[in-house]
């Protein structure tokens, strides 16, 4: 799979670089039959405060960029994933995935993008209303993005599970750190992916980590706005609801599996602005 | 507070400063970790050394009244922190200032001498001291000639220092050197041993307006001037860092570095102060979440 003969070092993508953890602590990544795989970075609170930081930084420019730019930039994702289809085929099936379903694997992310690429420009319409008022006001409310996202991936973290989960709030408008789940090296190439595809530096941030170590500081971070929790784990699901009441996050709970594309994924990590608009009598 | 002032000191007598030595030195203190209840002390403390500044042309009567209530309740709903040292301010505030902290131990800075470059002559610089003091200003943050220094017209640097130590009366007296501009740590160890013969109560990095602020090793290097200057004469003079100390961490660094470079008795904010805008936030956000357990967002603290 190499030429280079050592296994490759799998870092965190955080704010646009490729950092180890700070904390120096390694997550062994082994194959179906216990072969070492790769060392990846089990990160720290420390980093994902990094993150938040690099995640808070961009998250302004990312918000008031066009809806036109943001469809561009995903669907320039879904270009070069497509082109390095091979690198991720090859990490799959050195996960234990036969070589057919790695590629519908690695297809099934690409189409994602797209959808999502396309509703860039489409989900406002959608949800903004005209609202009937009984004043003289023009009266309509319309979504804007929330800000800072973690996102808790599903637990398996494959290549469609990762992006049904990033895509949606990214096209909306937001800034997201994602928990990757157990597939720490197919996530670490996507955030090589990203960061070879006009993605600004920090609108995504990519984490690999034990979930019982992070997940309760994703909801107690006063500097987030919203939460997306991929779990079926009543207790974890509670603990995070709990935390998360501090700074009134919002809390979007899905079952442990890829989202189905669907825009009401982008409306989980919006904000209803309404504008009350003096009209002529 | 009576200040003697020392003969011209000739340049042969600064000591040489080496640059790799004193890189590599101040880079180990940000080795040092500060843990719990150390940190909580350290991040506590740093507070009381904050000159908090405001020095842009926006500066309104407002502005100035709001950051002196922060200056003096940190973090409402919990006395234990804070007060700040003192606010920095143009002269024309200093009015607004001493208003807004009577009764408070905050004191009250102002810049004065053409702040942040200078260049005037020295009779309209020492009005403005004077104006400053005759407001009620507790301290006196004054820029040196640069220029004329770079020219080597060492001499006039002395003399305006020892000037305007005269102009502030019962002031202390804050020297800027603007270490950016001195371009060598050579420089800025001879700028500081004229300041402090000169008279100054302090010696200051710089006014936060040039794109080189304070660094750990420009202040070591002054930290060093100013334990030779204290081992010579007796004479305590004060250290404050300004302008790029943007986070506790650093702030941190900086407390460390005092702390084995000057000993304990430097750490108060008689002696030590920290210039900065931004910092304060940073601490407080550090405090809440040394309490707390959840890292802080700025949206819960007061911008001004």
């Amino acid at each position: 799979m190499s030429n280079l003969g050592i296994p490759k070092t799998y870092k965190l993508f955080i704010g646009g670089k490729f950092p180890r953890t700070e904390s120096g602590r390694i997550l062994k990544v082994r194959g179906p039959k216990g072969e070492f795989l790769a060392n990846a970075s089990r990160a720290s609170r420390k980093d994902f405060r990094n993150s938040v930081v690099a995640a808070r930084r961009a998250s302004g420019g990312w918000a008031k960029s066009t809806a036109y730019l943001k469809g561009q930039i995903l669907y320039r994702i879904a270009e070069i994933l497509d082109g390095r289809t091979d690198q991720f085929v090859n990490e799959l099936v050195a996960h234990g995935l036969p070589e057919n379903k790695a590629r519908a694997e690695v297809a099934e992310a690409v189409d994602l993008l797209v959808h999502y690429a396309g509703w860039s420009d489409k989900y406002q319409a959608l949800f903004s209303t005209v609202n009937p008022v009984a004043s003289s006001h023009f009266n309509f409310s319309s979504p804007e993005p929330s800000g800072v996202v973690v996102i808790v991936s599903p637990t398996r973290g494959s290549l469609p599970e990762l992006v049904s989960v990033i895509a949606p709030a990214m096209v909306g408008g937001n800034a997201v750190v994602v928990l990757a789940g157990e597939n720490a090296l197919t996530a670490i190439s996507f955030a090589e992916v990203l960061a070879t595809s006009d993605v600004p530096a920090g609108v995504v941030n990519i984490l690999t980590g034990h979930r019982d170590e992070l997940v309760p500081e994703f909801a107690k971070h006063m500097d987030v706005n919203a939460m997306l929790l991929c779990s079926d784990d009543a207790e974890e699901r509670q603990g995070v609801e709990l935390e998360a009441v501090e700074n009134l996050k919002r809390v979007a709970l899905q079952p442990d599996r890829p989202l189905s594309p669907s825009p009401y994924h982008i409306l989980d990590f919006q904000e209803i602005k309404t504008t009350w608009h003096p009209v002529g009598v | 507070m009576k200040t003697e002032v020392l003969p011209f000191p000739a340049r042969r007598d600064s000591p040489a400063i080496d640059q790799v030595g004193v890189e590599e030195r101040a880079q180990r203190f940000c080795a040092r970790s500060l843990k719990k209840e150390t940190k909580m002390s350290a991040l506590k403390l740093a507070v009381t050394m904050l000159d908090v500044t405001t020095l842009e042309g926006a500066d309104s009567v407002g502005k100035v009244r709001q950051m002196c209530q922060k200056a003096m309740r940190p973090l409402p709903g919990d006395p234990s922190v804070g007060p700040a040292a003192a606010v920095c301010v143009y002269p024309r505030m200093v009015k607004t200032a001493v208003k807004a902290v009577e009764g408070s131990k905050v004191r009250v800075a102002a810049v004065a001498t053409q702040f942040p470059s200078g260049q005037m002559r020295l009779k309209e610089r020492l009005g403005e001291v004077k104006y400053a003091v005759g407001e009620g200003a507790d301290e006196i943050d004054m820029v040196i000639s640069r220029g004329q220094f770079l020219q080597g017209e060492y001499r006039a640097i002395y003399d305006e220092v020892a000037a305007c130590k005269e102009a502030c009366g019962e002031a202390r007296l804050k020297v800027i050197l603007e270490t950016g501009e001195l371009t060598t740590y050579d420089n800025v160890r001879f700028a500081s041993d004229m300041s402090m013969a000169a008279g100054a109560d302090f010696i200051k990095t710089s006014t936060g307006k040039v794109p080189i602020a304070a660094t750990l090793p420009v202040t070591l290097v002054m930290l060093q001037a100013i334990e030779d200057f204290y081992e010579r004469t007796g004479r305590m003079v004060g250290m404050k860092p300004a302008g790029g100390i943007s986070n506790a961490k650093l702030a941190l660094q900086y407390l460390v570095m005092v702390r084995e470079v000057l000993g304990p008795k430097w750490l108060t904010n008689d002696w030590f102060r920290f210039g900065a805008s931004s910092l304060t936030n940073d601490l407080l956000m550090q405090i809440r979440k040394q309490e707390t357990g959840r890292y802080q967002s700025g949206d819960y603290f007061s911008q001004d």
